[in-house]
């Protein structure tokens, strides 16, 4: 079973820390997701894997082997860039032939390898095409099929969808998603797009300040991030401030109430952090006594074709959205139970 | 288990290997300028200063202040001409489609990359007294002599000078006008503005960028004549280039000759970085690209009036003088002493025949036919040395971070000094065995290099710097190594502008003329050299030669823009 290890991983960039003591692992058959914010430092982590930039400090193995001072050309790795990169003075079959050629393949076995990975990817009646002349959508197919052509022990793709329109890109990710299926090749997809990420894998890794916050089955992630700043990324939004009142049942004091909320660690009574509520599993009720509940006034009430989205004004000024099965008419003072799953704390204030 | 230490030994060393390559990169290009350009030109100072300090009473002001005044002068007054003459042509060709466009295009592009000499020649070819204008007019009126002396006047000069300026300002401004959004001089339409305000509050305003650019480079073309003055202006007329050529090598005052050099790079330096300044900004393409939705057929007969006489104008301008040096010189004209003005006129091979003939009394020693030879070696030389030293050079601009500029201003100082003064920094530094004229020609290619240097560099960095840093990134990725990169990627995408570059070194060295004054031996002349001893013999055969070897310059520098086209048209 191969294994990418990357450990203690360390880059500057302009004297600035991007990368920080950054550990992570992939498997074969694997499709790892990295999540993280323009800037946060995931293209020049690909970019060390692959070997074309250097870390500062840090290793990079393949099955136990230290591959760190491997140059970029003999680590056997294929990159898909956002720009696709496809050689403008070559045609689609030369593009795909490019790194079979520097395998000193004979020429046939070039012929019929090319020829296999274009018609993977639908592209074979494409072949002596210029690349120039192909839709944006062709190319990203061009550049799929010149990455895998030469079978990568591992594929790191760099948001290659970036640069494609709305509605190419989800007919893209399925493709993709396939392909890579397919193929079998290990990969490390890199996006700042949550829903891409979902779309395309149920592992992700939530790249932030130089480390991986988190990483995990999509799931798991979701439904416990790991810190304010995971939730916050994953587009969860009604943080309450409060302060721990009691340890067993675990309670806290907010300006909305008192809630019991789940924890990933112990927390001292009396300490100050962040309540968070998801919008999800929220009722309407009338009953007064139910353990966690939010009172308000409905602002708004949007149909989102399986659900209602509502906004709530609470007493204490604070605007909180919630998603909801039955529609709640506009201005009424309504009372939502909450499911203890939907409420998390983290000893951290925003 | 433990393998990564003699990997890292064998990186480390192919990592101080590759940087030390790298680093010949612009070592090599840099040493190139350093020996043959900066060194010659500091000798040129230190003599200057020197002996000019210990002779001062030698050299007046008035030797300095003369060709000073009548240089500035001239090369004002030709700038004007052109700027006049060229404004209404780039108009036209910016803003209309009409027959005969693209052959005239293409024509008027010629004299651009035509060597001085050669456009001396053809000027004298129509206007000279054995030029078609004075045959004819003695043919009608029955003359003994030439009606018209044009040749050794100003007028010459400044006809000259327009000949060949004027494809600048098509192509500069021409462009830039082309370029222009037409929805924004309609925009003033609507706004009220009738068609002179649209010119003068939108269009000039606009335009103006291109015009002084285009102008500058007129003024300096202008200012570092040579050729056009030497042969067309004769004796009377000296600007500083003529003024450095005849203190150095008819006088021998090389302190006079090296304090002439001095202002003279003073100005051209200035000019050149006022230049650079004002053109930093700006795209100037190599051909002019008349694509655009402003161009259109002529509607009015005002528009259509102005397109007639400027294909006249520069019909009359731009290929009159060459069509009379190439019917020049397959026409024998025999005027009998004695007959009046009679004149035999007939077809003849025979000027083409004698450029083979080694006659004993002739001022050569060798045969015109050697002369091509000569300067096709030289060409050849040139070609290599700055097309390879021109693209280590834009590599390594484009690798550079800092000290960028000082790399670029490096390479571009050749281009902002004079190519006389070139040739005389080259005499008074390159004065003993093996590095002198004497003993080693190939200072002449050396010469052509730093002048055609600049062009190389210009063409290939901009494509080179524009290769996206992922092509080259994905190539290493797919197994590529630097060398593979360099060879399977970079290479072919930037070969069209090094061929772009080449043929520019190509018609550089073939037509250059200041500095091989200086440097080409008696019996080593290149193409340029015989036609300027041939036009300054007299005799019907001299003149013939010399207008056969232009006509074969000619032909050479057409092919040669017809290639660029070519390769133009390929690129879209």
């Amino acid at each position: 079973m191969d294994v990418l290890t990357v450990e203690h991983l360390a880059k500057n960039y302009e004297n600035e820390p991007l990368l920080v003591d950054l550990s992570m692992e992939i498997h074969s058959g694997e499709l790892l997701c990295l999540l993280g914010r323009s800037g946060s430092g995931k293209s020049t982590l690909l970019r060390i894997i692959t070997g074309i930039e250097t870390a500062d400090s840090g290793r990079i193995l393949w099955n136990g082997e230290d591959i760190t001072n491997l140059p970029v050309h003999r680590r056997g790795f294929g990159l898909m860039f956002q720009d696709f990169a496809l050689f403008p003075h070559l045609n689609v079959m030369e593009n795909v032939a490019f790194g079979l050629r520097l395998q000193n393949l004979g020429e046939e076995e070039i012929n019929r390898k090319v020829k296999a990975a274009l018609d993977r990817v639908n592209m074979g009646e494409f072949a002596s095409r210029k690349v120039t002349d192909l839709s944006g959508g062709e190319q990203q197919r061009v550049a799929l099929a010149r990455s895998l052509a030469p079978n990568p022990r591992l594929l790191l793709l760099d948001e290659p969808l970036s640069s494609l329109d709305k509605a190419l890109r989800g007919e893209m990710q399925d493709e993709l998603r396939e392909q890579l299926q397919q193929s079998g090749i290990p990969a490390i997809y890199v996006t700042h797009d949550q829903e891409e990420a979902l779309a395309l894998s149920d592992r992700i890794a939530l790249l932030h300040e130089g480390r991986i916050e988190q990483a995990g089955n999509a799931s798991d992630v979701y439904a416990r991030p790991a810190s304010l700043w995971a939730a916050e990324f994953l587009g969860m939004t009604n943080f309450v401030a409060g302060e721990v009142v009691g340890s067993a049942p675990f309670t806290v004091q907010t300006g909305l109430g008192r809630f019991h909320p789940q924890i990933n660690h112990s927390m001292p009574v009396g300490s100050k952090g962040t309540l968070l509520i998801k919008p999800f599993m929220a009722v309407s009720t009338s009953q007064a006594d139910s353990m966690d509940r939010v009172t308000g006034q409905v602002e708004s009430c949007i149909y989102q074709i399986d659900h209602y989205r509502i906004k709530l004004r609470t007493a204490n000024t604070a605007e909180l959205t919630f998603f909801v099965q039955a529609p709640l008419a506009m201005g009424a003072q309504v009372t939502l139970s909450l499911c203890q799953d939907a409420l998390l704390w983290y000893g951290e204030s925003r | 288990m433990d393998r990564s230490h003699p990997a890292v030994g064998v990186l480390g060393v192919r990592k101080i290997l590759l940087q030390w390559l790298s680093s010949l990169l612009w070592l090599l290009p840099l040493l190139f300028l350093g020996l043959f350009f900066f060194y010659p030109l500091v000798s040129i100072f230190k003599m200057a200063f020197a002996r000019a300090a210990a002779q001062g009473s030698m050299i007046s002001a008035g030797l300095v202040l003369q060709p000073l005044w009548f240089t500035l002068w001239q090369a004002a007054l030709s700038t004007i001409l052109t700027m006049l003459a060229g404004i209404p042509a780039a108009y036209v060709f910016a803003s209309f489609n009409f027959p005969g466009k693209r052959l005239l295009r293409t024509l008027t592009t010629v004299p651009f990359i035509l060597p001085t000499v050669v456009a001396a020649a053809g000027i004298n070819a129509l206007l000279g007294p054995r030029g078609w204008l004075n045959l004819i007019l003695m043919q009608i009126f029955h003359l003994t002599a030439p009606p018209l002396s044009i040749v050794n006047t100003l007028a010459a000069i400044l006809i000259a000078h327009v000949f060949y300026n004027i494809p600048i300002v098509i192509r500069v401004v021409g462009s830039a006008w082309a370029q222009l959004d037409p929805r924004l001089e309609q925009a003033a339409g609507v706004l009220g503005a009738d068609r002179r305000q649209v010119i003068r509050k939108v269009t000039l305003p606009l335009l103006r960028p291109s015009l002084l650019v285009a102008g500058l480079l007129v003024f300096l073309f202008d200012f570092t004549s040579f050729g056009v003055i030497l042969i067309l202006g004769g004796p009377k007329f000296e600007t500083l280039e003529v003024a450095i050529y005849t203190q150095a090598l008819s006088f021998l005052n090389l302190p006079a000759a090296g304090l002439l050099s001095l202002v003279q790079i003073a100005f051209t330096l200035m000019i050149t970085w006022v230049y650079s300044h004002l053109a930093s900004g700006m795209n100037i393409p190599l051909l002019p690209r008349l694509k655009g939705e402003g161009i259109r057929l002529p509607r009015r007969s005002g528009e259509k009036l102005l397109i007639l006489l400027m294909v006249i104008f520069l019909v009359l301008l731009q290929v009159f003088p060459m069509a009379a040096m190439i019917s020049r010189s397959f026409t024998r004209l025999e005027a009998n002493r004695g007959e009046r003005g009679t004149v035999q006129a007939g077809l003849t091979l025979d000027y083409y025949r004698e450029l083979f003939v080694n006659r004993s009394n002739s001022i050569f020693y060798v045969s015109p036919a050697r002369a091509a030879l000569n300067s096709l070696f030289f060409a050849l030389v040139t070609v290599l040395i700055s097309v390879s030293f021109g693209l280590m050079a834009a590599y390594a601009l484009t690798r550079m971070k800092g000290r960028r500029w000082l790399m670029d201003l490096a390479i571009m100082l050749p281009l902002g000094t004079s190519a006389v003064t070139l040739g005389l920094g080259f005499i008074v530094t390159f004065t003993h065995p093996p590095l002198d004229t004497r003993s080693f020609p190939l200072l002449i290619p050396f010469a052509h290099s730093l002048v055609a240097l600049p062009f190389v560099v210009r063409t290939v960095q901009p494509v080179l710097a524009s290769i996206p840093a992922s092509y080259r990134q994905a190539a290493g990725v797919l197994g590529a190594t630097p060398w593979q990169v360099w060879w399977k990627v970079e290479m072919p995408i930037i070969s069209r502008s090094a061929l772009v570059g080449a043929i520019f070194s190509f018609t550089i060295s073939l037509g250059e003329f200041g500095a091989t004054s200086f440097l080409a031996r008696a019996d080593l002349p290149t193409l340029p050299i015989a036609i300027y001893r041939y036009l300054s013999q007299p005799g019907a055969l001299n003149y013939g030669q010399a207008m056969a070897m232009s006509t074969i310059l000619l032909l050479v520098c057409g092919a040669a823009i017809f290639m660029l086209e070519k390769i133009q048209e390929a690129a879209e």
